[in-house]
């Protein structure tokens, strides 16, 4: 049954945006779109259930085979990555932002539920297709919605950052289809699986070369690796608060597939990790990353923008498990794309809470806030204790495979790395912390009207901050799937 | 200001306008629905009847254009012109195929016509949507004041005949 109907894990969500824009009421577009997205996590588990175990579901759009027609091509990997995706657009849907974002009038905003539904409609789409122009129309579908999305936050400043946004997704974008373009020049073929087939004797032509490298820069902008980060800080500090957390949650996490998707699928790992040694370059930026942008998160005075400095060191954490190319840990940066999800979203989502009650998220206007608002500023304390890798957290899961992975390939100095950047991470957690329950709220920003978020808000973000505790404990299904993803691609096979 | 106004005082060109847009018109709709034997399709023949339309309103105003189509109207069509597309797709799969494997309309028409009609009918889809998308740029770009700040408000649906009120 579920191969049958696979294909509405895009359709619908790309289907119901059309639709919310005939409709034009906000209430029905809000539930509906949150309806249209638990079916989509429904078909996402089903899914996930089905190929678990080395199962692969292959589903020819329009009845034409492949490879000449586009295949969506299920396995374990992105079964993984489509109910990460689903699952924390349910969570962040269900957020009740009383009334949207801030520069959208009540008359438009069945357009912002129309938008959010399209990029949604691309991540599941890049993520689910075994077809190469295929993954480039739903990266486009995905990356304009997210400008447009970015560019709805309330300062005016969001604008500036959507275009830079803009500018800087464009070029990855048009690297990415240069990519595709010498690969099909090498290979005459479109279809993934098809592409790998084929590559084996050109693998060492130069425009074989040529195309890997313009599809890794290429996906490293859409990622924010470390030298190319810089839209993301702008852009998650000034878009709409559930839209930093929706972006934070599954947009990286995407690119991030799609690079691995493209090394370990396409090229293979013994040319991309044996005989190109990507790693040289991969291990000393995802290093960079981790100590520049979380010393960098260390000096942010506003929360958003630690955060967003937080995430780009979290990158590094999951292109490390990348360059290791060994299983565990590889299924250390797989399963970090869950954990991070997990803490980032919910770190966001209070965000959003915070913003709503307080009006600011600058630290001086938070100091003191620990006691008007409790349940909010301990989900708070939970994400950032995650952050750090505190055990009993997701983030000691990640960082317990990622080191056992780094120390298999016995990069000793780089584990040791590993555990000094998470003391900056403890830096900046901390000083939020010290903010949050042990500043006096200064004069000028009296506190004393500031209440508890509502339920609507707090709820989500504490199904987020429950989830960090709860698969900090139980990695069955997280790692286990995870590790899967991971041998799976090592075997080059999706 | 004075400039556009003289430009729709000459007679000639309203004139040639008024004679030219059915034309375009009408070989727009030839491009749409003889895309399937020779060049063209959807979205050529979106644009071609969008120009039409929009050379219409730049002879004899944007004003005029909005009355005949208006703002709201485009965005209705371009979200319809994509479930149009999708309809199919879906229709496709409650008959027992794949999503827009159009060889399951069969038992709707006579005979192994389902891939002729199900062609037609998604080009019908994006000829709409496009026409309908490149008009919406037409009056984001018409309805904006010189000077005026960015604003969340869309200055194409608060002025004109047909706004929100339609």
């Amino acid at each position: 049954m579920i191969e049958k109907i696979l294909v509405l894990e895009v359709v619908l969500p790309l289907l119901a945006a059309p639709v919310c824009v005939l409709v034009r009421h906000p209430r029905f577009c809000r539930l509906f779109s949150l309806g249209v997205v638990a079916a989509c996590f429904a078909i996402a588990v089903a899914l996930l259930v089905e190929v678990r175990g080395g199962g692969v579901i292959s589903y020819q759009l329009g009845g034409w085979p492949p490879p000449l027609g586009i295949e969506y091509r299920i396995s374990t990997v992105n079964a993984y990555l489509l109910a990460l995706v689903t699952a924390m657009a349910l969570v962040i849907f269900s957020f009740d932002s009383r009334g949207g974002p801030p520069r959208v009038p009540e008359q438009r905003r069945h357009l912002y539920y129309a938008v959010f539904l399209l990029c949604i409609s691309g991540l599941l789409g890049i993520t689910i297709t075994g077809d190469a122009f295929n993954i480039f129309v739903f990266l486009e579908i995905s990356s304009l919605s997210s400008y447009i999305l970015v560019s709805l936050g309330g300062h005016r400043r969001a604008v500036m950052s959507a275009f830079y946004y803009l500018v800087m997704g464009t070029i990855g974008g048009v690297f990415f289809m240069l990519g595709v373009g010498l690969l099909y020049q090498e290979t005459g073929t479109l279809n993934l699986r098809d592409i790998a087939a084929r590559l084996e004797p050109s693998l060492h032509d130069r425009g074989t070369v040529l195309a890997l490298a313009l599809l890794v820069v290429g996906i490293s902008i859409k990622l924010a690796v470390f030298p190319l980060h810089h839209w993301l800080p702008n852009a998650y500090s000034f878009a709409p608060p559930k839209v930093s957390a929706f972006l934070a949650a599954t947009a990286t996490k995407v690119s991030f597939y799609l690079l691995a998707m493209i090394l370990f699928t396409i090229f293979g790992a013994p040319f991309v990790f044996e005989e190109l040694r990507l790693q040289a370059v991969l291990l000393p930026l995802s290093l960079l990353a981790m100590f520049l942008a979380s010393g960098a998160a260390i000096f942010q005075t506003d929360l958003r923008r630690l955060l967003a400095y937080s995430s780009v060191a979290q990158i590094g954490y999951m292109t490390l498990g990348l360059s290791t190319a060994n299983a565990t840990g590889l299924a250390g940066g797989l399963v970090h794309l869950f954990n991070h999800a997990v803490m980032k979203g919910g770190l966001f989502l209070v965000v959003a809470c915070l913003l709503y009650r307080v009006g600011s998220v600058h630290l001086d206007a938070l100091a003191g806030i620990g006691r008007r608002m409790p349940l909010t500023s301990a989900a708070l304390v939970i994400g950032g204790l995650s952050l750090i890798g505190v055990p009993g957290t997701v983030g000691f899961v990640s960082k317990w495979y990622l080191v056992s992975g780094v120390l298999e390939r016995g990069w000793t100095a780089a584990a040791v790395l590993i555990l000094l950047s998470s003391l900056l991470a403890l830096v900046y957690v901390g000083k939020v912390v010290e903010v949050v329950y042990f500043r006096k709220p200064a004069e000028t920003q009296p506190i004393d009207h500031v209440r508890e978020a509502p339920l609507g808000m707090l709820a989500p973000a504490w199904v987020l901050a429950a989830a960090a505790v709860f698969f900090g404990l139980t990695t069955n299904w997280t790692y286990g799937v995870a590790r899967e993803a991971a041998e799976l691609l090592l075997a080059g096979g999706i | 200001m004075k400039a556009p106004s003289r430009v729709r005082e000459m007679p000639i060109l309203r004139v040639v306008a008024r004679a030219l847009v059915p034309v375009i018109l009408l070989f727009g709709l030839y491009v749409q629905f003889h895309g399937d034997f020779g060049p063209g399709g959807g979205f050529q023949a979106g644009v071609i009847f969008a120009a039409g339309l929009i050379i219409f309103a730049l002879v004899f105003g944007a004003e005029a254009l909005r009355q005949v189509v208006p703002v709201v109207l485009t965005e209705r069509l371009m979200a319809a012109g994509v479930l149009l597309y999708g309809a199919v797709g879906v229709l496709a799969m409650l008959l027992g195929g794949e999503f827009l494997n159009y060889s399951a309309l069969d038992p709707l028409t006579t005979g192994h016509y389902g891939q002729h009609l199900g062609i037609i009918v998604i080009e019908l889809g994006v000829g709409i949507a496009v026409a309908a998308t490149i008009m919406r740029v037409y009056y984001a770009f018409v309805g904006r004041r010189p000077g005026e700040a960015q604003t969340g408000a869309d200055p194409a649906l608060d002025t004109g005949a047909g706004g929100e009120a339609s």
